[in-house]
C-alpha cells in the first residue's frame, strides 16, 4: 500500500530505488521526472502512483534492452547531449515518447499547416525544439540534443 | 499535502455521488494543476475521486454538426485530431501552444478549463490572496503584477486565468456539460468562468460537487479559417502574457461574422464582444482591425507593471485578423 | 617550468567516461543515496523578512503521524563558532531574511516530514524590512576587497579632467537583476553519523572545502568527516559554497540519532542556496573622435545580506579590458535584510562586461567607428591594470576571426532598417574575457599489478567534464591509454583538492594529476618497471609550484556575435544566430570543450532574455521561485549556435597549456545580444533582462 499522496516519482526513487528519474523541481516545470505510462510521456512528479497502478511504467533504467543501450541514449553520447547528467533521464525518456508522438501524426505548434493531414510528422531542428522544450537543461546541452534526436529520428 | 481518501469513478453520476460523501472532495483529471497545489498547500482536500476512466475520452461529432469532447480527453489527444485541426484549428494551436508536451499528455480538457491563476501570491501559502483566503487582501496590486489583468479586474483582485485552451473555447463558443448534485446541465462558454468582483475566491459559476463530463463545439464552418497567436516571454512553455484567438468569415472583402477572444488579460478567457460587434458589417481592412481593438480595450484598466499589456493586445489583434485576412 | 611530454589523449574528443552511467541512469546523485534506518528532514522557512522568533509550537507537530523531531533555536544541539552566520544554524533567535532556515522536522516519511513542517506554527516579533537595492541607499559602503581578493576601488590618472575634456563621451547606467542559478539537481544532503564521525552524502563543487568548513562546526577534526559526492547535477557556482541545508541535515540526524535526507525544493533554492547579486552600474567613457579611449570609470552598486558579505567584482573587468591613460573603478555594497548572495557563473565579469560591452557599442555609434574596428583600436600592449606582460593575449584574432566567420564585413550600422519577414533583424558583437587562476592541489596516481592506474583527487565534475579531462592528463602523462585509467574523484577521502569554481579545475587539479603522474613514472622506472602485487603510489602537492609562479597577467579572451530578430507588434526578442569564437589555450577536449562554451553562452543568452528574480518590497523575498515563473532558456530559445576556438600556445600557464573555459561562454554574451536589439530596433535596453515590455510600442 502506498500513501494517497505518494507521486510516481518519490514511489520509483524512495520505494523502488529507481533513482534514475530525477526530481529537478517538483512542481512539472523542468521535465527531469519524465517517464513513459503506457508509452505516452508524462511528468511523474506530478502523476499520484494511486492513479497508475494498472499502467506500463518505463523509466530510463527500461530504455536499454537486452543489454544493448537505446538509439537515443547512444546518439546522446555520441553527441555529447548532456553535461551535469541531471536531466539526460528526462530527456532520454521524453524523447523517446515523442518520436512516438510524431510516427502517430501529432502535430506541434510549430508545424506548417497544423489543420491538414496526419501522416507521421516530419522532424526538423525546429520541431525537435518545440517538441522537447518541455525539458530544461540548465547545462545548456539543447544543440547536441536535438542533433541526437535528429539523428534517431532519420 | 493533508492526508486525504482516493475513489476512482467509473461513471459521472457515479463520480458526483462519491463526490458528495465527503465534505471537501475535489475531482481528479490529469492531476497538472491540482496536485501541484496540493503540493503547495493552496488546496487540501480530503478526498479526490479520479475522473480520467469514466468514458473512453474521445470525441464524437454531433448531429448538429458541431463535437463533443469528453472532458477527460488528454490535451496532446485533442491537438492531434483529424476533426480539431481541420474544423477549428484555433482549438489545436491554443492547446499545441500551451505547456509541454508531457503536460499536455496528461492535462484533461475539463482539469484545463478549471486551472487556477498562476499569480505568485495565489500560489505562496505565506501571503495574502483574497481568492485563496477571502478578505485576506491582495499584495498583487501594489507589488508584482506585471503579468496580471487589464481587464474587469475587482479590487479585490487582479489574477488572470491561464488557460490557453480555454480561450479558442471561449472563441468558439463551446457549451460545457455539467453532471451535478441536482443532475446535468449546460453551461455556455464564455459564462463558465466569472469575473473575480467582490468573490474571487469563486473562478467559475459551477457549485461544489459539479463535474465538468464534455465540451461540446458548435458548428462554425468559417472556424475552419482561425489562429491562436501566443505572445510569451520564452520561446516555448510559458504562460502567455497576452493571446489572441480569432476566426473570421468574409464575404467580398466584408466581415460578415468573427469570433475573437483574449487570453492572459483578464479573471476569464475575455471574449472580445466589443471588437467583433465593430467589426460584423466593416470592410476587413487593417484600419477595421485597428478601430475593433480599440472599442474592445477601451475599457482597460491597466496597473502601473502592465500598462504595456494594452498596446501589446491591440497589436495581436490586428496581427491575427490581418493574418486571416491573408491566408484567405 | 615543465610540460608534459607527448600529448595523445589530451585535445582529442573522447567520449565522456561517465556518459554510460549517465544515459542509464545508474549514475547516483546525493540524494540517491539510502541509508538503512534513514529519515527524512524537512526544513521551515522563516515568513518575515527581519526580526526574531519568540516561539515554535513544537508540541502539535509532535502529535503528527510518523514525526520524530521538530527542532529549532530552544530545542537545537550547540554548533562551535563559526565565520559564516549562515552556518549557524538554529542557534539564534533573530531572522536575517524571509526564507531562512528557521526549524526542521524529522519523519519517518517524506510526505509526513512536509506535511508537519507545513503545519508547524511560528510566532515572530517583526521589525521593519529593507530589501531594495538602490545606488543612493544611505548605508553604501567600500568592501575590504571585493571577490576573489581584488581591491574595492582602482584609480589611474586623472579619470574627471579626461572625461569632462574628451571630443567624444559616453556616460550611462546599466542594471543587472538578481539571477539564481538554478541547476537542475537542486541541493541536497543525506547525513549518516557513526563512530567514526559524519559522512555526508551531498551535492558540492567541493568535498574538501565542506568538510574542512563543516567539521569545525561539530567541534571535530576534518577528518572525522567524509563528503562524497560523485555524481553532481550541475552547480554554476551555487554548490561552492556550503549553504545551511548541509549544517541543517547533520545536526538533524545528530539529534535524531538516525541518517537524514534533506532536499532543498526548487522553492526553497530561491532563498538558501545563493545567488548573483543584482547590479547598478555606471560606465563613463572619454575617447577620441577616432574612438581611442581617454579615460573608462566603472562605478558597482550591489548587495549583500546583513549575515555575509559577498562583494561581487562586476568592474574588474573594466580594468584589464581596454588601453586608456586615465581610468577608475569602484566597489560599494550595502547589506540588507536578504538571502546571501554567492559565486554565478562568472561572478563579475557577467554583469560588468555586460555595462562595458553596452557601453562600448554607445561609443562606437557615437564615434561612428565599427564596434570590431572599436575594441581593436583600443587593444592594450601590457595591463592596463597592473602593467604585466600577458602571458598571452588574442582578443584581436577572436574579433577578426568572428567578424569574418559572422559575415560582419557586409554590415550597415543604421539602427532599426532591417526586416526579415515581420521581424526587425539586427547584429552586434562583444568581447568575453576571464582570469585564469589555479590553486594548490593535491592527487595520487598509483600503479595496479594488473596493468591498470588508479588517479585520486578530490575533485568534483559538475558537467564540466573534468572527469573524463583528467583521464586524458592522466593518460599522456602516464603514456598509457585512458581505458587503463582509473579516475576517482568526488570524495573528500581521496587526495584534497580546490573547488570546481573559477573555472581553474583543469589547471588546478591537472597540474596536480601530472605532478602525481610524473613522480609515479620516476617511481617504476626506479624500479625497473616492475609493479609490486600491492601496487605502486605516489603523490604530488602543488603548492609551491603554483605559490612561486612568474608574475604574468593571465585571461582567456573571446568575441561573441548575435543576431536578433525583434517582432515589432509583440516585442518578442529571438537570437537566430550566436557565434562564440575563443582564445583560452590549448583545449583539452574539443568535444567537452564546445559543450561547455555553448552551455556558458545559453546562459548568457537566458541572461540576456529571460532570467530576472523579483524582489517582493512588501515581504521581503524573491517572489519567483518557480521554473515557470524565473525563465530559463528553454530548448526552443536556442537556435543557431556555434561556438569555435582559436589555437593558442601560452607556456605560462599550467603543464597542460589551458585556460579555463567553465566561464567565459557566459561574458559579454548579453551586451552581444543587447547591442543587437539595438542594431535591429533603435531601442537601447540598459537594464536586464530584454523582455518584450521594454520593446513593445
Amino acid at each position: 500500500m502506498v500513501d494517497t499522496r505518494e507521486t510516481l516519482l518519490d514511489t520509483l526513487r524512495e520505494r523502488l530505488d529507481l533513482t534514475g528519474s530525477k526530481k529537478g523541481c517538483d512542481h512539472g516545470q523542468c521535465g527531469a521526472c519524465t517517464v513513459l505510462v503506457d508509452g505516452r510521456r508524462v511528468k511523474s512528479c506530478l502523476t499520484l502512483t494511486v492513479t497508475v497502478d494498472d499502467r506500463d511504467i518505463t523509466t530510463v533504467e527500461g530504455l536499454a534492452r537486452d543489454g544493448a543501450l537505446h538509439p537515443l541514449q547512444k546518439a546522446f553520447i555520441e553527441h555529447d547531449a548532456f553535461q551535469c547528467g541531471y536531466c539526460t533521464p528526462g530527456q532520454l525518456c521524453s524523447a523517446a515518447g515523442m518520436l512516438a508522438e510524431a510516427a502517430d501524426g501529432w502535430p506541434s505548434v510549430v508545424t506548417p499547416g497544423l489543420g491538414a493531414g496526419t501522416r507521421p510528422a516530419a522532424l526538423d531542428e525546429e520541431e525537435i525544439r518545440e517538441r522537447m522544450s518541455g525539458n530544461l537543461c540548465r547545462c545548456g546541452a539543447y544543440p547536441n540534443i536535438v542533433a541526437a534526436i535528429e539523428q534517431v529520428a532519420r | 499535502m493533508r492526508p486525504f481518501a482516493y475513489e476512482r469513478a467509473s461513471t459521472a453520476r457515479s463520480a458526483v455521488t462519491a463526490a458528495g460523501r465527503s465534505a471537501n472532495a475535489v475531482y481528479l483529471g490529469g492531476g497538472t494543476n491540482l496536485v501541484d497545489l496540493m503540493r503547495l498547500g493552496v488546496v487540501s482536500p480530503d478526498m479526490l475521486v479520479d475522473v480520467t476512466r469514466i468514458s473512453d475520452g474521445t470525441i464524437h461529432e454531433t448531429p448538429e454538426g458541431g463535437l463533443l469532447i469528453g472532458a477527460e480527453m488528454r490535451n496532446g489527444d485533442l491537438a492531434a485530431h483529424p476533426l480539431v485541426r481541420r474544423r477549428y484549428p484555433m482549438l489545436a494551436e491554443a492547446v499545441l501552444s500551451g505547456a509541454s508536451g508531457q503536460l499536455r499528455n496528461m492535462a484533461t480538457v475539463g482539469g484545463n478549463l478549471l486551472q487556477r491563476t498562476r499569480c505568485s501570491y495565489f500560489q505562496d501559502i505565506t501571503k495574502p490572496c483574497n481568492k485563496r483566503v477571502p478578505g485576506s487582501g491582495c499584495p498583487a496590486r501594489t507589488g508584482d503584477h506585471r503579468n496580471l489583468a487589464i481587464l474587469g479586474h475587482s479590487d479585490s483582485c487582479v489574477a488572470t486565468h491561464p488557460s490557453d485552451m480555454a480561450v479558442a473555447l471561449a472563441a468558439l463558443g463551446a457549451v460545457v456539460h455539467v453532471e451535478g448534485p441536482q443532475g446535468p446541465r449546460r453551461v455556455p462558454m464564455p459564462g463558465l468562468h466569472r469575473l473575480p468582483g467582490a468573490e474571487p475566491e469563486r473562478d467559475t459559476v459551477l457549485a461544489p460537487g459539479d463535474l465538468i463530463t464534455a465540451v461540446e463545439l458548435p458548428s462554425l464552418p468559417f472556424a475552419a479559417r482561425s489562429r491562436y497567436l501566443k505572445v510569451k516571454d520564452r520561446a516555448s512553455f510559458s504562460f502567455a502574457v497576452v493571446s489572441v484567438a480569432a476566426a473570421l468569415d468574409i464575404a467580398g472583402g466584408v466581415v460578415r461574422d468573427c469570433r475573437i477572444a483574449l487570453g492572459a488579460v483578464a479573471h476569464v478567457p475575455w471574449r472580445a464582444e466589443a471588437a467583433e460587434a465593430a467589426l460584423r458589417g466593416s470592410p476587413a481592412t487593417e484600419a477595421e482591425f485597428a478601430r475593433a481593438a480599440g472599442a474592445e480595450l477601451a475599457g482597460a484598466r491597466p496597473l502601473p507593471l502592465n500598462r504595456f499589456k494594452v498596446p501589446l493586445a491591440r497589436n495581436v489583434m490586428i496581427r491575427v485578423l490581418a493574418d486571416l485576412v491573408e491566408t484567405r | 617550468m615543465t610540460t608534459t611530454t607527448g600529448t595523445r589523449y589530451v585535445g582529442s574528443a573522447l567520449d565522456r567516461v561517465d556518459s554510460l552511467e549517465k544515459v542509464t541512469g545508474q549514475a547516483r546523485y546525493a540524494y540517491e543515496y539510502s541509508p538503512r534506518d534513514l529519515v527524512y528532514a524537512v526544513p521551515v522557512q522563516a515568513t518575515i523578512a527581519r526580526g526574531e522568533i519568540v516561539d515554535v509550537a513544537v508540541d502539535a507537530v509532535l502529535k503528527q503521524p510518523g514525526v520524530i523531531a521538530a527542532i529549532w533555536h530552544a530545542n537545537a544541539p550547540r554548533l562551535a563558532p563559526c565565520d559564516d552566520a549562515e552556518l549557524a544554524l538554529l542557534q539564534s533567535r533573530r531572522v536575517a531574511y524571509r526564507g531562512q532556515y528557521i526549524a526542521v522536522v524529522v519523519a519517518e516519511t517524506y510526505e509526513d516530514a512536509r506535511e508537519a513542517a507545513g503545519l508547524l506554527r511560528v510566532e515572530y516579533a517583526q521589525e521593519e524590512h529593507d530589501v531594495v537595492l538602490r545606488p543612493d541607499h544611505p548605508r553604501m559602503y567600500r568592501p575590504d576587497h571585493v571577490n576573489p581578493d581584488l581591491r574595492a576601488d582602482t584609480e589611474r590618472g586623472d579619470p574627471d579632467t579626461a572625461l569632462a575634456t574628451a571630443p567624444v563621451h559616453v556616460d550611462a547606467t546599466y542594471s543587472t537583476p538578481a539571477e539564481h542559478h538554478n541547476p537542475i539537481e537542486p541541493h541536497a544532503t543525506v547525513a549518516v553519523w557513526d563512530s567514526e564521525g559524519l559522512t555526508l552524502h551531498d551535492s558540492t563543487q567541493g568535498a574538501s572545502a565542506l568538510r574542512r568548513v563543516v567539521a569545525p562546526l561539530f567541534g571535530m577534526p576534518p577528518a572525522q568527516v567524509r563528503v562524497i559526492s560523485p555524481y553532481v547535477g550541475g552547480g554554476f557556482g551555487s554548490k561552492i559554497d556550503v549553504h545551511p541545508h548541509v549544517v541543517l541535515a547533520a545536526l538533524a540526524a545528530k539529534q535524531v540519532g538516525r541518517p537524514v535526507k534533506l532536499a532543498v525544493t526548487r522553492r526553497q533554492m530561491f532563498a538558501v542556496t545563493g545567488y548573483r547579486t543584482p547590479t547598478v552600474q555606471r560606465v563613463r567613457l572619454g575617447a577620441e573622435r577616432d574612438g581611442r579611449l581617454i579615460a573608462i570609470t566603472h562605478d558597482a552598486y550591489e548587495q549583500s545580506s546583513t549575515l555575509a558579505e559577498f562583494a561581487e567584482q562586476a568592474a574588474a573587468a573594466s580594468r584589464t579590458m581596454y588601453a586608456a591613460p586615465h581610468r577608475r573603478t569602484t566597489h560599494r555594497l550595502v547589506r540588507l535584510d536578504v538571502p546571501t548572495p554567492t559565486y554565478m557563473r562568472a561572478p563579475g565579469e557577467a554583469p560588468g562586461m555586460f555595462a562595458l560591452e553596452s557601453a562600448m557599442d554607445e561609443l562606437a555609434i557615437a564615434c561612428g567607428v565599427d564596434p570590431v574596428e572599436l575594441r581593436v583600436r583600443n587593444e592594450p600592449a601590457t595591463d592596463p591594470d597592473t602593467g604585466l606582460p600577458f602571458s598571452s593575449r588574442n582578443l584581436v584574432a577572436c574579433l577578426r576571426e568572428g567578424a569574418r566567420r559572422f559575415g560582419w564585413a557586409a554590415r550597415d550600422p543604421e539602427p532599426g532598417t532591417r526586416r526579415r519577414g515581420r521581424l526587425l533583424v539586427g547584429t552586434g558583437v562583444a568581447a568575453s574575457t576571464y582570469p585564469v587562476y589555479r590553486a594548490p592541489s593535491s592527487a595520487s596516481a598509483r600503479a595496479e599489478p594488473d596493468g591498470w592506474f588508479t588517479v585520486r583527487i578530490a575533485a568534483a565534475d559538475i558537467g564540466t567534464g573534468s572527469r573524463t579531462i583528467l583521464t586524458q592528463i592522466a593518460a599522456d602523462a602516464l603514456r598509457t591509454s585512458p581505458e587503463l585509467v582509473r579516475m576517482e574523484i568526488g570524495d573528500s577521502a581521496l587526495p584534497k583538492a580546490p573547488v570546481a569554481g573559477g573555472s581553474m579545475g583543469s589547471a588546478s587539479w591537472g597540474t596536480a594529476v601530472v605532478r602525481a603522474c610524473e613522480a609515479l613514472m620516476e617511481e617504476l622506472e626506479r624500479r625497473g618497471g616492475v609493479v609490486p602485487p600491492t601496487g605502486v603510489e605516489s603523490s604530488a602537492d602543488t603548492t609551491k609550484e603554483v605559490r612561486e609562479e612568474a608574475k604574468f597577467a593571465r585571461h582567456a579572451y573571446g568575441a561573441q556575435f548575435a543576431e536578433v530578430g525583434v517582432d515589432p507588434d509583440t516585442g518578442e526578442t529571438r537570437v537566430l544566430r550566436l557565434l562564440g569564437v575563443f582564445a583560452a589555450g590549448r583545449i583539452l577536449n574539443p568535444k567537452t570543450a564546445r559543450s561547455q562554451f555553448i552551455g556558458g553562452m545559453t546562459m548568457g543568452l537566458s541572461m540576456a532574455l529571460l532570467e530576472e528574480s523579483i524582489m517582493d518590497r512588501e515581504f521581503g523575498d524573491y517572489l519567483n521561485r518557480d521554473l515557470a515563473q524565473y525563465h530559463i532558456a528553454a530548448n526552443a530559445d536556442v537556435r543557431d549556435i556555434e561556438a569555435v576556438w582559436l589555437e593558442e600556445e601560452d607556456p605560462h600557464l599550467n603543464p597542460m597549456g589551458a585556460k579555463g573555459i567553465g566561464e567565459i561562454g557566459i561574458v559579454g554574451t548579453a551586451a552581444a545580444v543587447a547591442n543587437a536589439v539595438h542594431h535591429a530596433t533603435g531601442i537601447r535596453i540598459r537594464d536586464l533582462p530584454i523582455r518584450l515590455d521594454k520593446l513593445v510600442r
